[in-house]
C-alpha cells in the first residue's frame, strides 16, 4: 500500500481499501492515476526481451550460411574471423576445458548456459557501434552461426523460436542459481590469533608495473 | 591535508594510549607534533602565502559570484579525479572508472567522482522524451514520463553502490598498488526518487508475478532479472543523487537503485520494468556476473555485497608522513544491513583492536571508522575487518580462495593488507 494512503486522510484510506478488495479491472486507473496507458504498438516497440526458455523469441528464422556472411561484415572486426576475439574484445569460441585451469576462457561455447540468451543479447546490444540495427532474420542467422562456430549445432541448423530453446549448451548444467553465501566462517579472535611465523607476505604489488598513476593526467599505460 | 587530531575517547582508550599514561603521553605527543608543525612553518617562512606574510589572495579582489555558475573544485585538487586502467578493457565505452576514495572524507561520494560503469557508453538521454514502461504480469500497463514520475511520493535514502568486480584484479595476487584501483568501484550517495513498490502497486501485480526484469535505455539495453520480493522491499527508482538530478554517468534522467546488491542490477537510464513469473537469464546474469568456482561450476544470482572494509589512510597514495601519532581512517559497508564493528590490526592479523565507528551508521551505506596509531617506523601490516549486524565477519583472501579459488572475478570482499615500509610508503600485499 502506498505511503500517501497510510498517511493520508481517512476517506482516501477507505477508497484505497475498497479498490484493494475490488476485482482487478485493467480499465481502472491506479491509485495516483499518473501517466498513460501504453498502446500495443508502444509496448511492442520496446518489448524486445527473450528469456532463456525461449519466450519472447519472435517469428522468423536464420541459417548458419546466412550468418556467416553477416558475421564477416558486422562482427569479425572485434570478435575475430573465427570468434577468437581481437585485442580485449570478447572471445566467442574456444575455451573448452579451461574453466578449471589457471586462465579460464569463458566463451559462448565453453560457458554460456542458454542459447536464447545469445539471440537476446545480439538483438539488444550488437553490433557494438549500432545496436538494434539488425533484422530479426539477421539475429537468428548470427545466433545460428556463432553456435555453429562453437560446434554446438550442425551446418544445416536453422535458428528459430522453437529450435533455440532446444539447443543443449555444453555448460548448461554447471550453474548453481542459489547463492550459497555466506561461504566463509571467520572468527573474531582479538589476541594472539596467529603465530608470528604464519604472518607471511606471499604477494606484493610492489614493482609490478600494472598500476596507472593516480596523480597528474590520466594514464595511457598499456603493459603487455 | 589532514584535519587536526581530536581528543576523542578512542584516543584515550585505543592502543596508542592504552596505559594509564595514555592520555598524558598523547597530549605530550600532540604538543610535540604541534611544535614540529610550527617549526616547519617557520622554516618555510619565505612562502608568500604563509605567515608572517599576507598572502597574495588576501591582498586582491577575488572572482565574483556566478564566475562559475556551476561550482568546480579548487585547481589545487585537479589530481582528484576518476581514473581508469587502460589495459583492462577493449574500449572506454564498455569499461569502468575508479573513484579516488583515497582523497574522500565522510560517507558521501561527490557526484563528479562517483565511479562509472558503462556497457555501451554514456548516452545523452533527453528527459522530455524519456519514458518508463511498466508492463508484463500487471493489471494496468503504464507509460510514465519524467513529469509523471516526480509526482509520486518522493523518498530519499543513503546507500552505497559497489561493482561486484571491485577488487577483481586482486583475486590471483596483489597487483595494483593503489587504493583507487583496488577499491574505487564504490560510491555512496543520497538517492531520491519513488519506491519501486509504489509503482508496482500502481500497476497492480498479477498473481503469477514472481520476477521483474529491468532494462536501460543505453545502447546495451542493459537488463537484469530481480526477484519480486526485493523489488517490493527497498528498491528505488531515482532521479536525483545528492540533491541534484542524476548525472548522465549515473543514469540521467532515471535509474534503479537496488540497495546492498551488486551495482550491475541498479540499472541506469531505466526505461522498462517488465513483470514475469521466471528469471530471464540475460547475458549480464549468465555470461557475466556469475562466479566461476575451482571445480568449474559457476554461481549465478549472487547479488548481495557481503561485508567489506578498507583502510583509506594510510594507503599507497597516502603514505605515512612521518613518525608519531596518526588517525587511521577507513570505510566499511555491508549489503546485509548495518556495520556493527570494525577491527584494525597493526601486525597482519595477529592482534586486533576495535575501531571507533562514526555516525551515521546506516544500513547498506558506507560507514566511517577510525583508530589512533602511533608509528615510529616499525614494520607494520595494517588490516581492517568488518562485522555486520548479521554477525558476518569479513574474511581473509586466503579464506576466500580456499572456498572459491581465484577465478571468480566478482565478490572479492577480502581483508586488505597494507604493508608499511620504514620510510612510511605503503604497499598492497597479500598474506599467506
Amino acid at each position: 500500500m502506498c505511503s500517501w494512503a497510510r498517511r493520508g486522510a481517512v476517506p482516501l484510506l477507505l477508497i484505497w481499501a475498497w479498490l484493494d478488495v475490488a476485482p482487478a479491472n485493467a480499465a481502472d486507473p491506479g491509485f495516483f492515476g499518473y501517466g498513460t496507458k501504453p498502446t500495443p504498438e508502444q509496448i511492442a516497440g520496446w518489448d524486445i526481451d527473450a528469456r532463456a526458455d525461449g519466450s519472447g523469441l519472435p517469428d522468423g528464422k536464420g541459417t548458419v550460411a546466412q550468418g556467416e556472411e553477416i558475421y564477416a561484415q558486422q562482427c569479425a572486426a572485434c570478435h575475430g574471423t573465427f570468434g577468437e576475439g581481437e585485442g580485449r574484445y570478447p572471445k566467442l569460441t574456444g575455451g573448452e576445458g579451461t574453466l578449471t585451469g589457471d586462465r579460464p576462457e569463458p566463451t559462448v561455447g565453453s560457458y554460456w548456459p542458454f542459447a536464447p540468451t545469445l539471440w537476446d543479447y545480439i538483438n539488444r546490444a550488437m553490433p557494438f557501434q549500432a545496436p538494434r540495427s539488425l533484422s530479426v532474420t539477421d539475429v537468428y542467422a548470427l545466433t545460428a552461426y556463432v553456435l555453429n562456430l562453437n560446434n554446438i549445432v550442425p551446418n544445416d541448423f536453422v535458428a528459430d523460436r522453437d529450435s533455440l530453446p532446444k539447443v543443449k549448451m555444453p555448460n548448461r548444467d554447471r550453474f548453481i542459481w542459489q547463492d550459497p553465501r555466506p561461504d566463509t566462517v571467520a572468527e573474531t579472535c582479538m589476541k594472539d590469533c596467529k603465530h608470528p611465523e604464519d604472518v607471511k607476505v606471499i604477494s606484493s604489488a610492489e614493482r609490478k608495473d600494472l598500476t596507472p598513476r593516480t596523480t597528474g593526467p590520466l594514464d595511457e599505460m598499456r603493459p603487455q | 591535508m589532514f584535519p587536526g587530531f581530536r581528543r576523542g575517547s578512542a584516543w584515550v582508550q585505543g592502543p596508542a594510549g592504552a596505559d594509564d599514561n595514555g592520555r598524558r603521553s598523547f597530549l605530550k605527543l600532540g604538543a610535540a607534533a604541534a611544535g614540529s608543525v610550527l617549526a616547519g612553518a617557520g622554516a618555510k617562512a619565505a612562502e608568500p602565502g604563509a605567515p608572517p606574510a599576507d598572502a597574495p589572495w588576501s591582498l586582491s579582489l577575488g572572482a565574483g559570484v556566478v564566475d562559475r555558475p556551476y561550482g568546480q573544485p579548487s585547481k589545487f585538487e585537479r589530481d582528484v579525479i576518476r581514473r581508469n586502467v587502460p589495459w583492462l578493457t577493449g574500449s572506454r565505452e564498455s569499461s569502468v572508472s575508479f573513484s579516488p576514495i583515497q582523497n574522500l572524507t565522510g560517507i558521501i561520494t561527490p557526484n563528479g567522482l562517483f565511479f562509472e560503469r558503462y556497457h555501451a557508453g554514456r548516452p545523452e538521454v533527453d528527459p522530455h522524451q524519456h519514458r518508463l514502461l511498466i508492463h508484463g504480469l500487471v493489471e494496468r500497463p503504464l507509460l510514465l514520463s519524467m513529469n509523471d514520475i516526480v509526482r509520486f511520493p518522493a523518498v530519499s535514502r543513503i546507500h552505497f553502490i559497489e561493482c561486484p568486480a571491485n577488487g577483481g584484479m586482486e583475486w590471483r595476487a596483489a597487483q595494483l598498488n593503489s587504493l583507487q584501483f583496488t577499491h574505487g568501484m564504490i560510491g555512496c550517495a543520497e538517492w531520491t526518487g519513488v519506491k519501486l513498490s509504489t509503482l508496482l502497486d500502481e500497476v497492480g501485480l498479477k498473481k503469477e508475478a514472481k520476477w521483474v526484469m529491468v532494462e536501460g535505455a543505453d545502447g546495451a539495453h542493459m537488463n537484469r532479472s530481480l526477484p519480486l520480493d526485493k523489488c517490493l522491499d527497498d528498491c528505488l527508482v531515482v532521479y536525483a543523487q545528492n540533491g541534484e538530478a542524476l548525472r548522465p554517468d549515473q543514469g540521467y534522467p532515471l535509474r534503479l537503485v537496488v540497495p546492498g546488491w551488486e551495482g550491475n542490477v541498479s540499472v541506469k537510464w531505466l526505461r522498462r520494468v517488465k513483470v514475469g513469473d521466471k528469471p530471464w537469464f540475460s547475458r549480464e546474469e549468465t555470461s557475466k556476473y556469475t562466479d566461476l568456482m575451482p571445480d568449474g561450476t559457476s554461481r549465478g544470482f549472487t547479488w548481495v555485497i557481503d561485508a567489506k572494509s578498507v583502510i583509506t589512510f594510510p594507503c599507497p597514495e597516502k603514505p605515512v608522513p612521518g613518525p608519531g601519532l596518526h588517525e587511521i581512517r577507513g570505510l566499511a559497508w555491508s549489503g546485509n544491513g548495518r556495520i556493527k564493528r570494525v577491527d584494525v590490526s597493526f601486525d597482519g592479523g595477529m592482534n586486533w583492536h576495535a575501531a571507533e565507528l562514526k555516525e551515521p551508521i546506516l544500513p547498506k551505506a558506507l560507514t566511517r571508522f577510525t583508530i589512533p596509531w602511533r608509528w615510529e617506523g616499525q614494520p607494520t601490516l595494517l588490516e581492517s575487518r568488518a562485522i555486520d549486524e548479521t554477525g558476518y565477519v569479513q574474511p581473509t583472501i586466503a579464506q576466500l580462495r580456499t572456498v572459491r579459488g581465484s577465478n571468480s572475478i566478482y565478490h572479492n570482499n577480502a581483508i586488505q593488507t597494507w604493508q608499511v615500509k620504514p620510510d612510511g610508503s605503503i604497499y598492497d600485499v597479500q598474506l599467506g
